[in-house]
C-alpha cells in the first residue's frame, strides 16, 4: 500500500486502515492522521443531515495529483484519502487524510497540506439540511488562505 | 466540433440536467460559456460573468483561455466545497 484514495458512500475503519498504511514498512516511525466529522452546526443553523456530491472522475484525479505534489514536497512513505459522498448526517466521518514517514514533522506537515489542499481544489460540494431548508454550503476564503501558506495561490472561494 | 458538458451542485440544480452533448463553433472555454449565456434563462443567469463559477477541461481546473479539442470535456461548477 502506498498512495491511494477511495471516494465510497459507506463508512470506514479508521483502526484498520491505519495499520494497513504502514503494514510492512519498516521505515515507518511517525503516522499522522485527520479525520473529518459532520458538525451539527454550521453558519448558525441546526445540521440535520448533508448530501455531498462529486465529480466522479476529476476527483479522483485532483487528489492523485496533491498526493504526487505531497510526495515531492515532504520525505512521506504512504498516504492515504478516503472521502465519503452521498447522505450524512451528525457525528459520521466524512474524510480520512493519514500519512507515513520516519519522523513526525514530515508526516504532521504532509497531513496538513493534504487536507488544505483537498479543501480547496478537489470537486466536492455539501449540501445541508437545516429548519430554514436545504442550502449548499460557501466556499470559505479562509479554506483559499490556508493553501496560500504553502505557496500555492487558491481562488476558490472568489469570483474570477 | 462535439463537446460532453458537465454541471455540478447548485449549477447542475439551476439548469435542470447534469450534462449534455453540444456541437459549438467555439474554441475556447470562455467562448463556449459565452455560447451558453447567450441561451437566455437559467444558463444566463448561473454561468454570467462575475459569478464564481470554477470551470474544468477534461476533468482538470482550467481558466477561460483553455483550447477546447474534438470530443472534450467541459465543466462548469461552484466553489468546491468538500472535507
Amino acid at each position: 500500500m502506498s498512495f491511494n484514495v477511495s471516494i465510497q458512500t459507506q463508512d470506514f475503519d479508521v483502526s484498520q486502515e491505519l495499520t494497513a498504511l504502514r503494514a510492512g514498512d519498516a521505515r515507518v516511525g511517525a503516522v499522522c492522521s485527520f479525520l473529518g466529522t459532520v458538525r451539527e452546526r454550521n453558519d448558525g443553523s441546526a445540521v440535520a443531515s448533508m448530501e455531498l456530491e462529486h465529480y466522479p472522475g476529476m476527483t479522483e484525479k485532483s487528489i492523485a495529483a496533491m498526493m504526487d505534489e505531497a510526495q515531492k514536497r515532504f520525505d512521506i512513505y504512504a498516504a492515504r484519502v478516503i472521502h465519503r459522498v452521498g447522505l450524512l448526517h451528525p457525528e459520521d466521518q466524512i474524510v480520512f487524510v493519514a500519512v507515513t514517514s520516519a519522523h513526525r514533522g514530515e508526516s504532521f506537515q504532509a497531513c496538513e497540506f493534504l487536507m488544505d489542499y483537498l479543501k480547496t481544489q478537489a470537486p466536492f460540494w455539501k449540501k445541508e439540511v437545516t429548519p430554514e431548508g436545504a442550502r449548499w454550503v460557501d466556499a470559505r476564503v479562509s479554506d483559499d488562505q490556508a493553501l496560500a501558506r504553502w505557496g500555492i495561490e487558491a481562488h476558490n472561494s472568489t469570483a474570477p | 466540433m462535439n463537446v460532453t458538458l458537465k454541471y455540478f451542485a447548485s449549477v447542475r440544480e439551476a439548469i435542470g440536467q447534469g450534462g449534455e452533448s453540444v456541437n459549438t463553433s467555439a474554441t475556447t472555454v470562455q467562448a463556449l460559456r459565452d455560447e451558453l449565456i447567450a441561451r437566455g434563462g437559467a444558463y444566463a443567469e448561473v454561468l454570467a460573468h462575475g459569478r464564481a463559477v470554477r470551470m474544468a477541461l477534461d476533468q482538470v481546473v482550467c481558466d477561460g483561455s483553455a483550447v477546447l479539442r474534438e470530443g472534450c470535456e467541459v465543466a462548469f461548477f461552484p466553489p468546491v466545497t468538500g472535507g
